[in-house]
C-alpha cells in the first residue's frame, strides 16, 4: 500500500478524490508559518541544550508536517495524548516555550496543565499513553459527547505490548480514538525493519482498526487524511490508525550520535523530501508567498527564538520542598516528617 | 447489616460505591456475567449495566492503563486483577504512571483508581495464585496500599478507597473470602476507621503482634493459645501498609515492650523489615527484645501440598513469641 500523497517532493500538487482538500493560499500559509515556527523553536531549544541551558532535548526536525497537519485536523476540544517530541503539535495548541522547556531544563517533571490545552503531559515510557488514551476514549464514549481522542506515538513504541493491547482493546470496545503513528524510521539506533516485519498499518487492520498510511512529510496529505478519518471516528465509525511515514532528521535526543548508525546519503535523501521546503515550492509556484510574508514570518520566528532563550534563562531555582506535598492528595505522616527533616537540613547548611 | 462473608462484604461495598457515585466503574477480567472468579462482583453487571461493570480483555497492563485514562476523564475506576501473581504485567502502569501522575503534575492531575487484588495463599492454588507482593507497591511513592482482614473492614475500607483522591492498591486475603462477620451499617459506627489507621484487634500487655490480611486471624489464634500459657498478646491489624500508622504501632509497642511482625510475604526486604526498623527507631528504650519477624521463606511460593510448611501458622508465631520472651 502506497502512502497517500497530494504534494510531491518537488511541490507538485495532485488532488486525490478519495481525500478531498480545498487547498487555499490561506491554508498553505497557515501550515507553512506553523511549521517554520516549530522548526525555529526546535533549533533554538537544541542550541540551548548545547549551551548547557537544557539537560536534554528531543528534536522534532523533519516531523513538522506530520504533527501540524494532523493536530490541525482535530477540534481544539479533542483531547490529545502526545509522546515526547510533539513540539510542533503542542505549539499549534497554544503551549508556550516556557511550558515546553521547563521539563528539559530539569526544573519540573511536566510542563503544562493538560486540561487547559486539551493536551496531555509528555509520556516518556514508550506506549504507556496508548492505554491511557483508550481509557479516556472509553470515558468519552460513556459521556456521549462528539469529542474524539488522539494519541501520538512512534514506530519504536509500536513494538511495546501496551501499544498492541491498546489497538486490540480500542477496536474491541469501539472507542472514538485516533492512533497517530509517526514512523520516523529510527527508534534511537534501531531501524524499522528490525522492529517489525509487517508494516504497522497492515498490522493495525488485523486488530480490526481502520488503517491508513500517509506521506508524513506532505502536510496537505496528512491534513486531508487525518481530517477525513477524524470525522469518520466522530461519526461513530470506531477507532482508526494513521501511519505517517516521515523521518527523524536529527538524533533521537541531544545525547545521541546518529552518524554511528546511519549514512549521510540516507539523510540527504530525506532532506530532499523536507516537509517545509516542499510546501514552500508549491507556494512559490502558485505565487502564494512573497517577500512581505517571508519577512513577517521571519520576524515572528525571531521573536519566538528570543522568547525561547529568555524564558529558559529566567527559570528560577527549584528545591525539593514542593515534591513532598504533591505525592498524595493528603500528605502522609512519613512525607510530613521527611519534609521537616529536609527543611531542617537546609536551614543547618545556611550556617 | 447481617453477617456477611468477606467476599459478600466487598460485593456490597462495590454496590454502594456504584450507587453513591455515577462515575464509579468496576472493571476487570470476568467481573461481569460470571461475577468474578471469587464472585466478589456477583450481580453487579446485571444491576448496573455493562457500561459500568466492564468485562475487559485479558490484558492487565491495559486494565490499569485504561483505568488511568478513565480517571483522567473524571471517572473512578475500581479494577480487579484476578490473582496476585497476575499483576506484574501491569507493574509499569502502576509504578511509573498511576503512582506518579499527581507528583509529575504537581497536583494538577488526580487519578483515583482502586486496584483490587486477591492476595496470599492458603487455598491450595496452583503457582502464581498465592503470592504476597505488597512490598513492591508499598515501596512506591504515590500509592496507598491497604489490606483488609475481616468483612467489616473490607466493606468500609473499599468504600473509602472508592471515595478518596489517591490511587489505592486494595488487597483482599483470598483465604478469608468465606469468613463471616457483622458489618457496620453506617459510617458513623465507631468501628469504621479511616483508611490509613491501624486497629488494635486484641488488646494485650506482654507483646505486640503486628500483622495484616490473612495473618490477622492466625495471630488471634496464636494469642488465644498464648493466653492459656499466661501470656497476654496484643494483636494490631496494620490495615494500611502505606502509609503506615506508626502512632498506633508505637503506642502498642511502648506499652508491651516486645514486638513480632507477621506476614505471609517473604521476610527478606518485606514490609516487616520496614516496620521493624521503624519500631526500633521509635521504641528503642522500651524494647525488651529485638523486633522479630515471621513470614514466608526466601523461595518462590511452593506447590499447594507444601504451602502449610511455608505459610506462617500459630505455631510459628508462638515460636517467635517464645524467642522474644527468652531474649
Amino acid at each position: 500500500m502506497e502512502p497517500v500523497q497530494l504534494l510531491s517532493p518537488d511541490g507538485t500538487f495532485t488532488p486525490d478524490p478519495a481525500w478531498p482538500l480545498e487547498v487555499t493560499p490561506q491554508l498553505c500559509r497557515d501550515f507553512y508559518r506553523r511549521m517554520v515556527l516549530a522548526r525555529r523553536f526546535d533549533d533554538e531549544a537544541l542550541a540551548l541544550q548545547r549551551q548547557g541551558e537544557l539537560g536534554l532535548w528531543l528534536q522534532s526536525r523533519g516531523q513538522e508536517a506530520a504533527q501540524v497537519g494532523s493536530i490541525l485536523a482535530l477540534r481544539d476540544t479533542d483531547y490529545v495524548f502526545p509522546s515526547y517530541r510533539e513540539q510542533a503539535a503542542a505549539l499549534c495548541r497554544g503551549l508556550t516555550p516556557a511550558e515546553l522547556l521547563v521539563q528539559w531544563r530539569g526544573n519540573a517533571l511536566s510542563g503544562w496543565d493538560p486540561a487547559r490545552y486539551r493536551f496531555h503531559i509528555y509520556t516518556l515510557v514508550l506506549a504507556a499513553q496508548l492505554p491511557h488514551a483508550t481509557g479516556y476514549a472509553m470515558g468519552v464514549q460513556r459521556d456521549g459527547t462528539d469529542e474524539i481522542v488522539a494519541v501520538y506515538f512512534g514506530d519504536g513504541a509500536s513494538s511495546e505490548g501496551e501499544a498492541n493491547e491498546a489497538f486490540n482493546w480500542a477496536a474491541a470496545a469501539g472507542v472514538p480514538l485516533l492512533f497517530f503513528c509517526q514512523n520516523n524510521h529510527w527508534a534511537i539506533s534501531t531501524p524499522t525493519h528490525i522492529q517489525m516485519r509487517a508494516p504497522l498499518h497492515q498490522r493495525a487492520r488485523g486488530f480490526g482498526l481502520d488503517a491508513h498510511v500517509v506521506d508524513g512529510n506532505d502536510v496537505l496529505a496528512v491534513h486531508a487524511v487525518t481530517r477525513a478519518v477524524a470525522e469518520q471516528i466522530r461519526a461513530g465509525g470506531g477507532p482508526a490508525l494513521i501511519e505517517a511515514v516521515t523521518y527523524r532528521m536529527a538524533g533521537h535526543s541531544t545525547s545521541d550520535d546518529p552518524t554511528r548508525y546511519r549514512t549521510a546519503s540516507e539523510l540527504d535523501s530525506w532532506q530532499a523530501r523536507d516537509p517545509i521546503a516542499r510546501l514552500e515550492s508549491l507556494m512559490v509556484a502558485q505565487g502564494w508567498i512573497d517577500e512581505e510574508l517571508r519577512a513577517q514570518i521571519a520576524r515572528e520566528s525571531d521573536a519566538l527564538a528570543e522568547e525561547t532563550r529568555r524564558v529558559c534563562r529566567e527559570f528560577g531555582p527549584v528545591d525539593m520542598t514542593g515534591m513532598f506535598s504533591a505525592v498524595l492528595a493528603q500528605q502522609s505522616p512519613l512525607l510530613a516528617e521527611e519534609r521537616r527533616r529536609h527543611e531542617a537540613l537546609v536551614v543547618s547548611y545556611a550556617d | 447489616m447481617p453477617e456477611l462473608t468477606l467476599s459478600k462484604a466487598i460485593n456490597t461495598g462495590l454496590r454502594r460505591a456504584l450507587e453513591d457515585d455515577p462515575k464509579v466503574i468496576v472493571m476487570g477480567q470476568d467481573v461481569g456475567g460470571l461475577g468474578g472468579v471469587f464472585r466478589v462482583t456477583d450481580g453487579l453487571q446485571k444491576d448496573f449495566g455493562s457500561d459500568r461493570v466492564i468485562d475487559t480483555p485479558l490484558a492487565e497492563a491495559s486494565i490499569v492503563g485504561t483505568a488511568i485514562g478513565l480517571a483522567l476523564r473524571g471517572y473512578r475506576p475500581i479494577c480487579e486483577i484476578q490473582f496476585d501473581g497476575f499483576v506484574y504485567p501491569a507493574f509499569s502502569q502502576i509504578v511509573s504512571q498511576l503512582a506518579k501522575l499527581r507528583a509529575r503534575t504537581n497536583g494538577l492531575l488526580s487519578v483515583p483508581v482502586v486496584i483490587r487484588i486477591p492476595v496470599g495463599g492458603g487455598i491450595g492454588a496452583v503457582e502464581h495464585h498465592s503470592e504476597s507482593n505488597e512490598a513492591y507497591f508499598a515501596h512506591t511513592a504515590g500509592l496507598r496500599v491497604v489490606c483488609c482482614s475481616d468483612p467489616h473492614d473490607a466493606h468500609w475500607m473499599l468504600r473509602m478507597a472508592a471515595r478518596g483522591a489517591d490511587p489505592v492498591i486494595f488487597y483482599e486475603p483470598k483465604r478469608r473470602y468465606w469468613s463471616k462477620a457483622d458489618v457496620a451499617e453506617s459510617a458513623d459506627d465507631a468501628r469504621v476507621l479511616p483508611l490509613d489507621r491501624a486497629r488494635v484487634v486484641r488488646p494485650g500487655r506482654d507483646l505486640t503482634l503486628l500483622t495484616y490480611g490473612g495473618m490477622v486471624a492466625t495471630c488471634l489464634e496464636a494469642a488465644e493459645i498464648a493466653a492459656e500459657e499466661g501470656r497476654d498478646l496484643e494483636v494490631v491489624d496494620l490495615r494500611s501498609l502505606s502509609p503506615l500508622d506508626l502512632d498506633t504501632i508505637t503506642a502498642s509497642v511502648d506499652r508491651t515492650g516486645r514486638c513480632v511482625v507477621v506476614h505471609e510475604a517473604p521476610t527478606f526486604a518485606g514490609l516487616g523489615a520496614e516496620v521493624g526498623s521503624a519500631v526500633t527507631e521509635r521504641c528503642f528504650y522500651r524494647l525488651e527484645a529485638p523486633v522479630l519477624r515471621v513470614g514466608g521463606y526466601n523461595t518462590p511460593y511452593p506447590p499447594a501440598k507444601v504451602e502449610d510448611q511455608y505459610l506462617p501458622d500459630a505455631d510459628r508465631v508462638l515460636d517467635a513469641v517464645d524467642r522474644a520472651f527468652a531474649w
